[in-house]
């Protein structure tokens, strides 16, 4: 962590569309009567992804009221999760896995290609398209080294295939989400070393119906 | 009760004690920064740590609920090097500034470190800086200092019941810090200077201007306002250099309002240091012998019946004793300590104290504000009323305009209208009272000082007799219960109200007094710190003025006698429960000031009426045969003669105006002279801190 | 080599389809409402005879954990709130679970809850597993509408909701008790215990968090038998578990193998090797980066549970095996892990706020060799300092890493000192006058 501010400058207000706004009446549903606290991450990233990928303060105050909460409570979570952005990004966050397991595997030629297409850490690129971070652990250490760009896993990368991811993403086109390498997710690359027997997606095998009949008190040294 | 030992000390404790207090119980001090008795439990500092029995790993004993069969050791190895260990994390990223730090000589972090910190660090690397916050103009910040402990955000949260403080950020970059750095908007937020254990949050008005080991400490009473909190003056020479609170259970806790606090820079300026006597329209400096013999000479050509006395809000009791006596003396039945006008003061004492206690609040499962703004009226009243509010199961409703209280208020109507409707019982609220078991009410001032004040006070005391307010001991209740409250904002008011320095037979009251004036009935007016009075209105009346601080009454005098504040001086006090409390002299009156009662009675020598005391102990003794309550110290009645108060004979019923409630303080920071003399109110004045203030400036 | 036939996730690979029909003819959802029949005695029951220990790293008996909720719903709801917010380092098996094999975790949610009592589920997801919490709601919308959660629940009598909730990016959410925070829109940080969340957690209520794993796990080791799930693995290490094989192996992967299996044996069957084989490694981290790193010569012969990895001062954690060839910088592997921990410790208590941070610019300057040997020592008492000092273990997973470098690799920090002395001039100090 390091410390985060507020952006200096901030828009006038915030308001979440109809739309969104229908979306967080239902997830605010989602928690006890009176627990609509519990919805503030959920709402946040939401208003942040409304706002262009960061949290502004007229949207902390929107929050505070929708949700009946202090103000300086939001404030609290804004700053204590790290994926809530207070300041303005590229149209493409890259956030890039620095964690143990993916630079093991590569993730600082990651890195250098960032600095080389994208510009230094945290700053956004000049034509506004990318801003990249380096995160911790996302979780896809087997796929390791990987990036996540916007809502997006990259996966099985190195420095040629993530360049051409970035061009492609400048370029207006998709990239092909996942494995850069033509896995399908975690299974070893190669031929298969498990689930491969015969006859084991058989309905007939897998799906053999159970049933249990209540017996009197289970025996406890049942084994 | 479960048992435990520590350190082989066996103990009993109370169920629901922790593991901390055990060893308190047991002897065993317990090094803290997080823990705090009166706040909940965070549990974050880990100073605390003890060693328990077939525990693997020490714990943390603030946190750790104690039970039965507990073996807890706070002295061995394991105990000591973990604190050692915390210790040092503590000292890692804190600035090795305390020569220039106001927390110096008395800072938890400083002396603990002489018990578990080592004399050279390990720590090779930069220390990390933190940028400091603003916070508004009381608290001074210095942010790099803090240890994170959070003592000021549950401060804040719990007591103060704003939620304007909060740890941001993560890891080691957490920041404590207001919402954008907005100032802490409450009226209690000098306190978090003393429950900061390091030296983060610190006194902005005081910074840099004393150290704790030079000051003169001298235990006293505020009176800001008739809550009477328990405070310490520290003094250096003539000056008070600030005000700090005294632990008092039944009053203040360990808390004081920031008009407490930080009131004493009112106290060095517009100081009336000298006599004054009016010439040709001017007010000329003079000898007190001068002053005294322009007194005398208007008095002995008025008639009695047209002197008149009034006695303002920070009056000692010994100085209306003595302008009671010398009004007596003189024949005069014209004396009133109402400034307000508030229609109390007749019928049994209970008719104007504070009767369930401050303390007796947190008792209280049912509360009945009547045009009471306890918040501004009496902060601490306030703040133990939301103290019984968090701990649930009270049911609080209010008779007034809509105002945040800090708790949840059913806000019943706005004026005595609904009070007609509780107490003929057809509101739903009284149905609420007679269904507690301890209910109570509280009168403001607001309804009091109105037309129908009178009658607003037979409500409340109807509603106290019939709705189940007043409950005598019985065998199941130890203690008489009275429910039945009269909330003052007058330090002076509950003195002058025993001492009876109230009009006497057909005497004027204060509206009276002032009508005369006007009206030219009146020709010489004592105002013994009078000054919350249309001092405009006052024809051509001669009026002496004796006070403190150059303020409204002073500007209207013919002649001042400059008197002592409450500092000055060693002085009676009576709270709004009836409490009689002893403040101190920290620091002499400034010039040719002196102590008032010393005054009246020096008057009384050239008027040719000598009072008949020499000194304060005689003066006391004489006070005290005329008032016996006084003669308590430190002591509240609170429901002890409840089952013979005669209810009819408070207040007098009659007709209720439609007109709703007006509350008694219209801005909190600027309720008496001296509070109008200090910047620091000032400030907070401007800056509306209160939600409820307009920003107004110094008169 | 476990047999494909006792793999409990059967689409771990996504190879087949995730979609309830097609989850069904796998064995999901079989026979679901007769276990919830049997009750929630005999679930618990089922569940301890297993010997199923939690798969979210401490290892704690599942069934023993399900036993401490109350056995009447009182003025409180009971609630399981299941912890997806994987995110420690070399471990994504969750993520599996859920994208890929929804139905059966589902299914877990369900018969877990009817053996504690809860009629509500709450699932924390990480904020940064959009896709996968997409999938997992999805597949939710699809029990719903097939009756199977909701109201009646597979047509027995239990009403059951199960809700998706997700975080926005804090390692320390998944430690229990900061979850709930999180959940109830707080920072996550972690609660003091007692009490437990057995008694008060989430809203103040009963509740009780489980990994994915062990929750999905559930469902099949009732309807294959207790014994069958005790029967795999060491006596008190039971069953299987999904490995994540990341680091300098020729083929990561993750993979469902048995307890127990040893962990030469799970690299080089399903994980293609050592890069540069067997004899190229340097060491092993076993568990997710929270569990001490072990050196080849242990990496030989151990044996991939609980109890063998707590033997040679290591642990099982989530079975992230993360792999570390010859080539391996140990020093500055660990101290990226330093740094991670620094970055996400909440900053509530001293030991680890003050703690990780210092650790980890010591750890920053030891990949330099810009040291003094002495600091050596001087960090390993540091992290002692921190160790069970802490309120929540997060403390003790920046720990252990340091130690276990210190452990076992000492000569490779003071080699780098020497030679960064050696590569300086030497200062000539100034005498004192």
């Amino acid at each position: 962590m390091s410390v985060r501010r507020m952006a200096k400058e901030q828009p006038e207000n915030f308001a979440f569309t109809l739309e969104n706004l229908e979306v967080a009446k239902q997830r605010i549903a989602k928690y006890p009567a009176g627990k609509a606290q519990s919805a503030v991450i959920p709402l946040m990233w939401l208003a942040q992804k409304q706002n262009d990928g960061w949290v502004s303060e007229p949207a902390m105050r929107y929050l505070a009221d929708l949700l009946d909460m202090a103000l300086i409570r939001v404030y609290e979570v804004a700053t204590f999760y790290t994926m809530f952005n207070l300041k303005p990004v590229g149209k493409f966050h890259v956030q890039l896995c620095g964690t143990t397991p993916c630079w093991l595997r590569g993730a600082d030629a990651l890195k250098n290609v960032c600095d080389k297409v994208i510009g230094p850490k945290g700053q956004t690129s000049e034509d506004g398209l990318f801003t990249w971070s380096e995160v911790e652990c996302l979780g896809a250490c087997v796929n390791a080294p990987m990036v996540q760009i916007n809502d997006d896993y990259f996966e099985d990368l190195n420095a040629k295939s993530f360049e051409e991811i970035l061009s492609h993403l400048r370029d207006g086109r998709q990239p092909k989400l996942g494995s850069a390498r033509g896995r399908t997710s975690s299974e070893p690359e190669g031929d298969p070393t498990s689930l491969t027997e015969p006859g084991l997606y058989d309905p007939a095998v897998a799906a053999v119906p159970v049933t249990f009949t209540p017996t009197p008190a289970p025996e406890s040294g049942e084994k | 009760m479960p048992k435990l030992t520590v350190d082989g000390i066996e103990v009993e404790i109370e169920p629901g004690a922790t593991v901390l207090q055990a060893c308190e119980q047991a002897g065993s001090e317990i090094p803290r920064f997080c823990y705090h008795e009166r706040l909940s439990i965070a549990g974050n500092c880990r100073m605390c740590l003890v060693e328990m029995e077939k525990a693997p790993k020490p714990i943390a004993s603030c946190a750790m609920p104690a039970a039965d069969g507990m073996n807890i050791f706070t002295n061995t190895a394991l105990v000591k090097k973990a604190r050692e260990g915390v210790m040092e994390f503590l000292l890692i990223n804190h600035p090795l500034d305390c020569p220039i730090c106001d927390q110096g000589g008395e800072c938890d972090l400083q002396d603990q470190a002489m018990a578990y910190g080592g004399d050279r660090t390990r720590y090779a690397e930069n220390k990390r800086a933190v940028e400091d916050k603003y916070m508004g103009p009381l608290v001074a910040t210095v942010m790099t200092r803090c240890i994170q402990c959070t003592r000021c955000v549950r401060f804040i949260t719990e007591v103060a019941g704003v939620t304007d403080l909060g740890l941001i950020g993560r890891g080691e970059d957490v920041e404590i810090t207001t919402y954008l750095e907005q100032s802490m908007r409450s009226e209690l937020s000098g306190n978090v200077i003393d429950l900061c254990p390091v030296g983060a949050l610190t006194s902005k008005p005081y910074a840099f201007t004393a150290r704790s080991w030079e000051l003169n400490k001298t235990e006293s009473v505020d009176v800001m306002d008739a809550v009477g909190s328990s405070i310490r003056v520290d003094s250096r020479g003539r000056e008070v250099m600030r005000i700090l609170p005294r632990l008092n259970e039944d009053v203040n806790e360990e808390w004081i309002s920031d008009k407490t606090r930080f009131i004493w820079d009112g106290l060095r300026t517009q100081r009336l240091d000298t006599p004054y006597v009016r010439k040709d329209g001017k007010l000329h400096a003079a000898t007190w012998a001068e002053a005294f013999a322009a007194i005398a000479d208007k008095i002995k050509a008025t008639k009695p019946e047209r002197i008149g006395a009034i006695a303002g809000d920070l009056a000692c009791a010994e100085s209306m004793k003595a302008l009671k006596d010398l009004m007596a003396a003189l024949g005069s039945p014209n004396l009133d300590c109402r400034q307000d006008g508030a229609k109390i003061g007749y019928g049994p004492r209970e008719g104007y104290l504070f009767n369930t206690t401050i303390a007796g609040i947190e008792d209280a499962d049912a509360i009945l504000l009547i045009g009471t703004n306890p918040r501004w009226e009496a902060s601490l009243v306030n703040t133990r009323i939301r103290k019984r509010f968090v701990r649930g199961g009270v049911s609080i409703g209010a008779v007034g305009p809509h105002v945040d209280l800090t708790y949840d208020v059913d806000w019943l109507g706005a004026g005595p209208q609904t009070l007609s409707e509780i107490a003929d019982g057809t509101h739903a609220f009284a149905k609420v009272l007679r269904g507690a078991k301890r209910p109570m009410l509280i009168v403001g001032m607001g309804a009091l000082t109105r037309e129908d004040g009178a009658a607003v006070l037979a409500a409340a005391a109807h509603i106290a007799r019939d709705m189940g307010l007043a409950v005598a001991a019985s065998g199941e209740q130890e203690e008489g219960w009275n429910g039945f409250n009269v909330l003052h904002t007058a330090a002076a008011r509950v003195a002058g109200l025993d001492l009876g320095f109230m009009p006497g037979p057909k005497g004027r009251d204060v509206a009276g007094m002032i009508a005369g004036a006007e009206a030219g009935d009146m020709d010489v007016l004592y105002l013994l710190g009078a000054d919350e009075l249309p001092t405009s209105d006052l024809g051509k009346a001669f009026v002496i003025y004796q006070g403190s601080h150059g303020d409204q009454g002073a500007h209207r005098a013919d002649v001042i006698l400059p008197g002592a504040a409450y500092t000055e001086k060693s002085a009676i006090w009576v709270n709004t429960e009836g409490r009689v409390q002893l403040g101190e002299r920290a620091i002499f009156p400034p010039g040719e000031a002196r102590e008032d009662w010393t005054i009246v009675r020096a008057l009384s020598d050239v008027l040719g009426l000598s009072l008949p005391y020499k000194n304060l102990t005689e003066l006391r003794s004489v006070m005290r045969a005329a008032a016996p309550e006084l003669g308590t110290v430190d002591y509240a009645p609170g429901g002890d003669n409840v089952s013979s108060v005669t209810w009819a004979n408070i207040g007098i019923p009659g007709a209720l105006s439609d007109a709703p409630f007006e509350y008694a303080v219209k801005n909190f920071y600027f309720t008496n002279p001296i509070a109008r003399a200090s910047k620091t109110m000032a400030e907070c004045s401007a800056l509306c801190l209160t939600g409820d203030v307009k920003p107004q400036a110094a008169e | 080599m476990l047999a494909d036939k006792d793999r409990i996730f059967t689409n771990l690979y996504g190879l087949q389809d995730w979609r309830l029909e097609a989850a069904k003819a796998r064995g999901a959802w079989n026979g679901t409402a007769d276990i919830i029949r049997m009750g929630p005695e005999w679930i618990v029951e089922q569940v301890k005879a297993s010997g199923l220990r939690g798969r979210g790293g401490a290892g704690f008996p599942t069934g023993l954990k399900w036993s401490f909720m109350p056995k009447e719903i009182g003025e409180r709801p009971h609630y399981l709130v299941v912890n997806a917010d994987e995110s420690e380092p070399g471990t994504c098996k969750d993520r599996e679970i859920m994208r890929h094999d929804p139905h059966l975790f589902i299914e877990g949610c369900l018969v877990a809850s009817a053996a504690m009592r809860a009629h509500t589920c709450y699932i924390y997801v990480r904020g940064e597993y959009i896709a996968e919490r997409n999938r997992l709601q999805a597949a939710i919308d699809e029990a719903y509408a097939d009756g199977l959660v909701g109201p009646k629940a597979c047509g027995t009598d239990w009403d059951f909701d199960i809700i998706v909730h997700h975080g926005a990016g804090a390692y320390i959410c998944g430690e229990e008790t900061a979850l709930l925070e999180s959940l109830e829109g707080k920072k996550g940080q972690p609660r003091l215990k007692p009490p437990f969340p057995a008694n008060v957690g989430l809203y103040g209520a009963p509740t009780t968090v489980n990994n994915v794993e062990s929750i999905a796990v559930a469902p099949t080791i009732i309807r294959r038998g207790a014994v069958w799930f005790a029967g795999l693995g060491r006596p008190n290490n039971a069953g299987t578990k999904l490995f994540c094989i990341s680091g300098h192996v020729n083929r990561p992967c993750n993979v469902e193998e048995e307890m127990s299996i040893p962990l030469r044996t799970l690299i080089d069957t399903h994980a293609g090797g050592v890069r540069g084989g067997w004899d190229n490694l340097k060491a092993v981290i076993p568990g997710g980066s929270s569990v001490p790193v072990i050196p080849k010569e242990i990496c030989d012969n151990v044996l991939m549970d609980f109890d063998a990895l707590k033997e040679v001062q290591s642990g099982l954690g989530t079975a992230a095996v993360i792999v570390m060839d010859k080539s391996t910088d140990m020093i500055k592997a660990i101290a990226r892990l330093s740094y991670f921990y620094r970055h996400e410790s909440c900053g509530q208590c001293t030991p680890c706020r003050e703690g990780t941070g210092w650790m980890w610019r010591v750890m920053e300057r030891m990949v330099r060799g810009e040291a003094e040997l002495s600091e050596i020592d001087t960090l390993l008492e540091v992290s002692y300092q921190i160790e069970g000092h802490t309120i929540c273990a997060l403390g003790d997973a920046a720990a252990w890493p340091v130690q276990g470098l210190i452990r076992h690799f000492r000569p490779e920090i003071e080699e780098r000192i020497n030679s960064y002395r050696k590569s300086r001039p030497v200062p000539v100090s100034t005498a004192a006058e």
